[in-house]
């Protein structure tokens, strides 16, 4: 996808937020954002609880009225369309299936509402039910289902009239890990298969990177930063921003900015290697497997660093107490306004 | 002495049971069988415990179905029962029409707001229900409140004290905190998600509440009009006070052939057709019940 510089996108936007803004109270759970999500894409909302991103995507769903502000889909203003007339279709965190109709049932909900016939219904639920690899439970109730059963039926309830959209929010928080890290890799494969925009509510910054093309990270009802994983992650904007995504060392510079620095992308060894080193003592160890994560104290505070465990290093075994050097590639670090 | 502890609870309503319920129960199934007679207390045979199982062996000899052979040639009988099962569907009816969109919108209201009508529905039981009863005898009567009222809007006055209507509308007014708190509940716990989901695929709010909020309310609704049905079916003091010598229902009958025909087989007989025409719903409640809970 072309991107521009500044997350921007050179795709037609599907959706637009323009200065949208949304109170409860006294309390501003949406302060002015401008997005734009682009045709085809998957695209993440990502943030702590509480930072605005799920009345975002409720108030794209009509599910809420923005008190400042426009939501175009397709170039149009929505705010006349009430929920159930938008084109746009939510699988909800807790799935919602209706506890009284069976899978088919559910499935075809939508479909019924809009007006399609039962003899189109019926193949169009079949089709549904293979997508999501569900053939031969449509007649069970979703109280008879495991919870990934249930993640699916709800998949497939909201993919099944055809949205512009699929929102989905926090669609696998429900999910144990190893069955939340299959379902990321066969929701990309759904998107890539069916042309279609997905975007996604999640706190979690691991799922954000993995399934979206671009994603924005919020903050206290703003948006943050916008771009593609790597992007947010390499060059934050912020210190928000890096300390949000993945971890980061801080160290203050003369000037006052902040410098930024990845842990994987720092070195330890035993001497000063050519870089700009800090010298300090190792004071924690913690072996991953793949990787091996230290901790060293220096005098700009403790400096967090992990190294992959590819057999390449020559420094030999490090211990507890051992005097270490640290150091960094000048490209690595990211300067942050303070 | 934990063990000890939990057996007595499980006893203790069984002990409850066979005190409260059983034993009546029995007594009046006892009665049923039993022969009227001039004597007190008016019937035969009575038990002589005097003659040893000779006694008993009489005793038993003595019980025959003849009193409910008795009240299936008499009319009244079959007509009271009947126009009681009416009026208790009809009355679960109206309270089913005037209870749900009373439950639906409290179940819509902002929390404070539920709980203060929620106390509204409950209110009316910290009166007596009987005056409560009699209170409704000063609204109906010919000069009374309610063509009062009519008068001065210039409607014609209604003269519907004594009659089944009155009964009716006594049945529905007692019988509406009933119908109402479980379906509030029902209603009051309803994922509002689902709602959303809904419109979120294209239904109405309209489609919405007849798709969803309405058949996941109808265990509730069931629930609510058995709980009426049952008790208004043996409905005494409201169609005593409210109806008139044309409003039959068993409970007037039960009393008038305890109090002023003295034929306690006949009133026996006649409670215990009610309780096993009752068994059914009762049956139904509990399973209905059961469910909800689950």
């Amino acid at each position: 996808m072309d991107q521009g510089a500044d997350g921007q996108v050179s795709k037609p936007a599907i959706v637009r937020f323009e200065g949208v803004e949304k109170r409860f109270g006294d309390h501003v759970a949406v302060a002015g954002v401008d997005l734009e999500v682009a045709e085809d894409e998957f695209f993440a909302l990502l943030g702590p609880s509480g930072c605005g991103k799920t009345t975002l995507m409720r108030l794209l769903a009509g599910f809420e009225q923005p008190d400042a502000g426009r939501i175009l889909l397709d170039g149009q203003d929505i705010a006349a369309l009430p929920a159930h007339r938008r084109p746009v279709h939510m699988m909800f965190q807790s799935y919602a299936l209706f506890p009284h109709l069976n899978v088919a049932q559910n499935i075809a909900f939508g479909l019924r509402r809009q007006g399609l016939a039962k003899a189109e219904v019926a193949p169009r639920v079949e089709e549904m039910l293979a997508l999501v690899r569900l053939d031969g439970l449509a007649r069970r109730k979703p109280d008879q289902l495991s919870g990934g059963q249930r993640q699916r039926v709800a998949l497939a309830r909201a993919l099944a009239p055809r949205p512009r959209i699929l929102l989905l929010d926090e669609p696998l928080a429900a999910l144990d890990r190893k069955l939340r890290e299959e379902t990321q890799l066969e929701l990309i494969a759904l998107q890539r298969r069916l042309g279609l925009t997905f975007m996604i509510v999640t706190h979690d910054q691991d799922e954000a990177m993995v399934v979206a093309d671009r994603m924005a990270v919020m903050q206290a009802g703003a948006i943050a930063q916008v771009g593609p994983p790597r992007d947010v992650y390499e060059r934050p904007q912020s210190r928000y921003v890096a300390e949000f995504i993945g971890e980061v060392n801080i160290f203050p510079r003369e000037d006052g900015a902040l410098l930024a620095v990845r842990p994987e992308k720092l070195f330890i060894a035993r001497q000063p290697n050519g870089h700009p080193a800090m010298g300090g003592t190792l004071s924690d160890i913690a072996y991953f497997g793949d990787r091996t994560r230290y901790v060293v104290e220096t005098s700009a505070g403790p400096v967090r660093i992990s190294c992959a465990n590819d057999g390449l290093d020559t420094r030999g075994p490090l211990s507890v107490g051992d005097a270490v050097w640290v150091s960094h590639p000048p490209e690595a670090a990211v300067v942050l306004p303070s | 002495m934990k063990r000890g502890r939990s057996s007595l609870a499980a006893i203790l309503p069984f002990l409850w049971l066979a005190v409260f319920f059983a034993f009546p129960f029995f007594l009046v199934a006892k009665l049923s069988l039993s022969d009227t007679a001039l004597a007190i207390p008016p019937y035969t045979p009575r038990l002589d415990w005097s003659q040893g199982l000779a006694g008993v062996r009489a005793f038993l000899a003595g019980l025959d179905g003849e009193t409910y052979a008795r009240l299936t040639k008499d009319s009244l009988y079959l007509s009271a029962y009947l126009s009681s099962l009416r009026l208790a569907a009809e009355g679960s009816g109206l309270l089913l029409l005037i209870g749900y969109p009373i439950a639906y919108g409290i179940s819509r209201c902002p929390p404070r707001v539920r709980q203060a009508l929620v106390m509204a529905v409950i209110l009316p039981f910290w009166t007596s229900f009987l005056i409560r009863i009699y209170a409704w005898i000063a609204i109906l009567k010919p000069a009374g409140v309610l063509n009062a009222v009519l008068h001065v809007v210039g409607l014609p006055p209604l003269d519907i004290l004594n009659t089944e209507t009155a009964v009716l509308l006594g049945l529905v007014y007692a019988y509406l905190p009933f119908m109402v708190l479980p379906l509030y509940a029902v209603l009051d716990r309803q994922d509002e998600s689902l709602i959303e989901a809904a419109q979120d695929l294209g239904a109405t709010p309209l489609a919405a509440f007849w798709r969803v909020t309405f058949p996941l309310s109808l265990p509730g609704a069931l629930a609510g009009a058995l709980l009426c049905f049952i008790p208004m079916a043996g409905e005494f003091v409201i169609p005593d006070l409210l109806g008139g010598s044309d409003t039959l229902m068993l409970g007037r009958v039960i009393w008038t052939e305890f109090f002023a025909d003295r034929d306690w087989p006949a009133a026996s007989a006649v409670a215990i057709v009610l309780l096993a025409t009752l068994v059914v719903p009762i049956l139904l409640f509990e399973r209905q019940q059961a469910k909800v809970l689950s």
